[in-house]
């Protein structure tokens, strides 16, 4: 079958099993790979993309239910090939180590900034404890999140 | 030498961020072929038994099924040799690429199948009937011990390996000793849980016979010659490549079954093959690592002096010896004094065989259980003495005057499993540990019972050996653009690997970072390469590049005198020209002409570097949860000399966190039949973002390793070693007045609830071991 949503803001359509998850849409039949999947059952945050504003977990939502929504993923984050001021964050205070978790915690983290630009640390620790990471220990994670904050603010 | 750019010791923000940080990366499971088959693996269900029925029709009428492989169509099954530690005997016991006719843990390959996607191969091995004889399962190592149930009737036993770690008299010490203490120790089986589960791409040229596996991690130099063996193919017709690769932490890129089996998969039908574990199969299917118990004693002088250890030690190594599984075995044995001078040690180290997936290693294998042993131990001691944890610590500290100190020695072993410690003042972070931490501030807290918590802290030391040789490989091309193009022969496992690389050769070529490109991880690079273990890649890798690239400077030196008329030490490399001191220069683009290359190689004859440290944690334990909140943790570890401090750092921090996962909540169980009930990650707990925000991590410089011309220790695994003796002792320091013997890790709430109960509940404590102070 057939689904029709907005994709990092271009219109898309991909031929699909009514079974596919999004991820899977996304990953193999659309080819956009940096949406990463750790454990499919909605465990790890890996996979999670931005729906409509909401941080979502691409293994737990079947590709027909973005049908006519908005769907950001990580390579939809920044526009051009500048790092925005939360991928710079990240990289300024070694918030990656492997870069596999890394799509879902910019995503997740993005989410968060965008409503909530003011979060503490404890909300963002909050908000990214549904987003495992094995290298990092999570506390250069929060840091940059935390820095990254003044970009969101000055947003209109 | 040192270049003029000093990019080492520099916080460099690494090369690899731009593109993990857009999505850009290129993970196994990123690529596709066309005419590309996707592989699922039929896994055994029953933890002990015999294959008696194996039908796979259902699964070739399934719609989009290709191919179904069982060990009827591998003929002769090949047996997965060991990497590491191939002693006599272990031939019995290495693990089949897939289960002809016996199963013996649940997870175990029976069968593969190939669809046009990953969900019709799924499909396809939920329609295969599979019909096993149950045996009787060996749940663990004490039933493993009795040796009569037997994985492998024809061995006649269960004792996989026995290690003996020995140095001085234990036993005369023991008989000589003003106090000693028997204990028992345990801790519970954890995993790696590398973010991404493992895969494997493989393509089959027939017209040229050559196979090509994306997928590689960690060793693939040793891993294409053994596919290659397995294969009946000759090295050179094999390429393994390294993607990027999402975390290795030891247990990624051996080599396991499936690595045979998807390329074997794809010449048998000969489509590319595509295999991506999922969840389950990764915390069933991929190594384990620590199940370990004990039954240690201690021997000391009145003032604290450890005179002696000895004792047994327990590993329930699974159902079979896989690529690594002695080493933590080993480690258990000949590291269990850790930075410690023990004179006299006797301690032996049992493999023992049980129906549950195979071991290895796993970030500071062996290191980590043996710590939390002589940590308690010392720990006891030292309480039972009535010495400061701290003092009693340094007491016992090999001194600096002692260096190069001699380690215990292994049987069976051989001269290369004979090594020291190499230098240092392991005094030194121990001292700057408890001023940063606060040692004497905090002891006041000790015990002390808060607004309804109980305070505890305490301090251990800890040594990391690394870098295991023999060598690493390293190639540097001068490019036509200018630009130095860097190949070495370790691996990338997320570490940041190309960063460090090419801030080395960057500094000794005195060239911009951005001039410098590495390529590591693949066998289409260099001849030979030994890859990421044992953290070795700095050291071994790093020095091979830094040879390297003063090899090409004097090239590039000589080529530039040539064409400039002089003598080569008349010039010098500036930003990217060969600079003669009259002004006149040549660019790099010009001298690559002269086709400029360096083939170099870095071999330590298996001198090991041993960085050192001490750590200081203060918990918080509420009594009527269970619950322990980590207040403070410090590590302060001397790797002799930093290349990059932030990614330094972020090793720190990560190792600690993940040690803290294994210290209170992350546990693979199994049931009396095998069963692993722990196979998703919303059942085996890793730490999260909440779980442990504070932690700090100081790194020295202050005795650069005598072993390799940088001067870097290995650095990846030390932070960790520590974490579950230190919480361990915090926990019951704050439970001191329930007399809380923390003995077992995980520290569950369940488990410490328990511990600071017993008193409420009127139950008496648990009587100590085995104790004597001599009067």
């Amino acid at each position: 079958m057939r689904v029709s949503f907005q994709l990092n803001g271009k219109p898309v359509a991909a031929e699909i099993e009514p079974r596919t998850h999004l991820a899977d849409c996304l990953r193999e039949t659309l080819r956009l790979t940096g949406t990463h999947l750790g454990c499919e059952h909605g465990a790890c945050g890996a996979c999670t993309v931005i729906v409509d504003g909401a941080a979502v977990h691409a293994c737990l939502m079947l590709a027909v239910q973005a049908e006519g929504r908005a769907v950001v993923t990580v390579e939809g984050l920044s526009a051009d090939d500048a790092l925005t001021p939360l991928q710079t964050a990240f990289r300024k205070h070694h918030a990656l180590q492997c870069g596999f978790c890394t799509p879902g915690m910019l995503t997740t983290a993005h989410a968060l900034l965008t409503e909530e630009p003011d979060a503490d640390a404890e909300r963002i620790r909050a908000v990214i404890s549904g987003n495992l990471c094995r290298c990092t220990g999570y506390i250069p994670i929060v840091e940059a999140v935390l820095e990254a904050r003044a970009a969101y603010r000055k947003k209109p | 030498m040192r270049g003029t750019n000093r990019y080492i010791g520099s916080p460099v923000e690494r090369i690899e961020d731009l593109r993990f940080l857009r999505g850009r990366g290129e993970f196994v499971g990123d690529l596709r072929r066309e005419n590309m088959l996707h592989a699922a693996i039929l896994r055994s269900p029953i933890a002990h038994g015999r294959i008696c029925g194996l039908d796979v029709s259902a699964a070739l009428s399934t719609p989009g099924v290709r191919a179904v492989i069982t060990a009827a169509q591998i003929g002769p099954v090949p047996t997965i040799p060991l990497r590491l530690l191939p002693l006599p005997g272990t031939e019995r016991f290495l693990q089949p690429v897939i289960a002809a006719d016996r199963v013996r843990y649940v997870g175990e390959p029976v069968a593969v199948v190939l669809a046009d996607s990953a969900a019709l191969a799924e499909d396809g091995v939920g329609t295969i009937a599979l019909e096993i004889e149950e045996l009787a399962p060996v749940a663990d190592r004490r039933a493993s011990g009795k040796h009569d149930i037997l994985l492998f009737e024809e061995s006649g036993t269960n004792l996989a390996m026995n290690f003996t770690a020995t140095i001085g008299d234990a036993d005369a010490a023991f008989r000589a000793a003003d106090y000693v203490r028997r204990e028992q120790f345990k801790v519970q089986r954890s995993t790696a849980t590398t973010m991404e589960p493992r895969g494997l791409l493989a393509e089959w040229d027939a017209a040229q016979g050559r196979m090509t596996v994306h997928g590689a991690a960690k060793v693939p130099f040793f891993n294409r010659d053994t596919l290659a063996r397995l294969l009946g193919l000759v090295p050179t017709s094999v390429d393994l490549i390294e993607n990027d690769v999402g975390g290795g932490f030891g247990a990624r890129g051996e080599f396991y079954p499936e690595d045979f089996l998807i390329p074997f998969a794809a010449r048998h039908v000969g489509h590319p093959v595509r295999w991506i574990e999922d969840r389950r199969e990764n915390l069933m299917a991929m190594n384990q690592a620590r199940q370990t118990d004990c039954d240690v004693e201690i021997a000391c002088r009145r003032d604290g002096k450890i005179i002696g250890l000895r004792g047994e030690v327990f590993v329930d190594l699974g159902a079979y010896i896989r690529t690594t599984g002695l080493i933590a075995p080993r480690t258990l044995a000949q590291f269990f004094s850790g930075p410690y001078r023990v004179p006299n040690m006797r301690i032996t180290c049992q493999s023992l065989l049980t129906n549950k997936t195979p071991t290895g290693t796993y970030r500071a294998p062996g290191r980590y259980e043996a710590s939390f042993f002589c940590e308690r131990l010392i720990e006891l001691a030292a309480r039972d003495l009535g010495i400061d944890g701290a003092e009693m610590r340094r007491r016992n500290l090999i001194g600096a005057a002692e260096m190069p100190y001699k380690l215990p020695r292994l049987e069976p072993g051989s001269p290369a499993s004979d090594t020291e410690c190499d230098s240092g003042d392991y005094s030194e972070p121990l001292d700057r540990c408890l001023a940063e931490f606060g040692w004497n501030e905090k002891r006041e807290l000790q015990g002390r019972l808060i607004d309804g918590r109980y305070h505890g802290i305490a301090v251990a030391c800890f040594i990391e050996g690394a870098g295991a040789g023999p060598k690493e490989t390293a190639r540097l091309d001068l490019e036509t653009d200018g630009t130095v193009t860097v190949y070495v022969g370790s691996a990338a496992v997320g570490q940041g690997l190309e960063t460090v690389m090419a801030q080395i050769a960057a500094d000794t070529l005195g060239l911009p970072l951005d001039q410098v490109r590495v390529l590591h991880g693949s066998t289409t690079y260099l001849q030979e390469g030994y890859g990421a273990f044992h953290s070795r890649s700095t050291i071994l890798g790093g020095s091979a590049v830094f040879e390297g690239a003063k090899a090409l400077l004097e090239k590039i030196r000589a080529a530039a005198a040539t064409r400039l008329g002089s003598a080569a030490d008349d010039i010098e490399l500036v930003d990217g020209r060969a600079r003669k001191s009259d002004g006149s220069s040549a660019s790099l683009a010009e001298l690559a002409a002269d086709s400029l290359r360096v083939d170099a190689t870095f071999a330590n004859n298996n001198t090991l570097t041993y960085a050192y440290g001490s750590s200081a944690a203060h918990v918080a334990v509420d009594p009527g949860t269970g619950r322990v909140e980590l207040l403070d943790y410090l590590v302060v570890e001397d790797v002799g000399r930093i290349v990059n401090p932030l990614t330094l750092h972020g090793q720190a921090i990560g190792q600690i966190v993940q040690g803290l996962g294994g210290a209170f909540m992350e546990n693979l169980v199994y049931d009396a039949s095998g069963q692993l009930l722990t196979g998703t990650l919303a059942d085996y707990l890793i730490p999260t973002g909440t779980d442990f925000p504070r932690i700090r991590a100081i790194a020295l410089e202050n005795h650069p390793s005598p072993s390799n011309p940088l001067g870097v220790k290995g650095a990846g695994e030390g932070a960790i070693i520590p974490v579950g003796g230190l919480m361990a002792n915090a926990v019951a320091n704050a439970l001191a007045s329930f007399v809380a013997m923390p003995n077992e890790l995980p520290l569950s709430p369940a488990r410490v609830w328990l511990m600071g109960s017993i008193n409420r509940s009127g139950g008496s404590p648990r009587p100590a071991a085995t104790t004597t102070i001599a009067h």
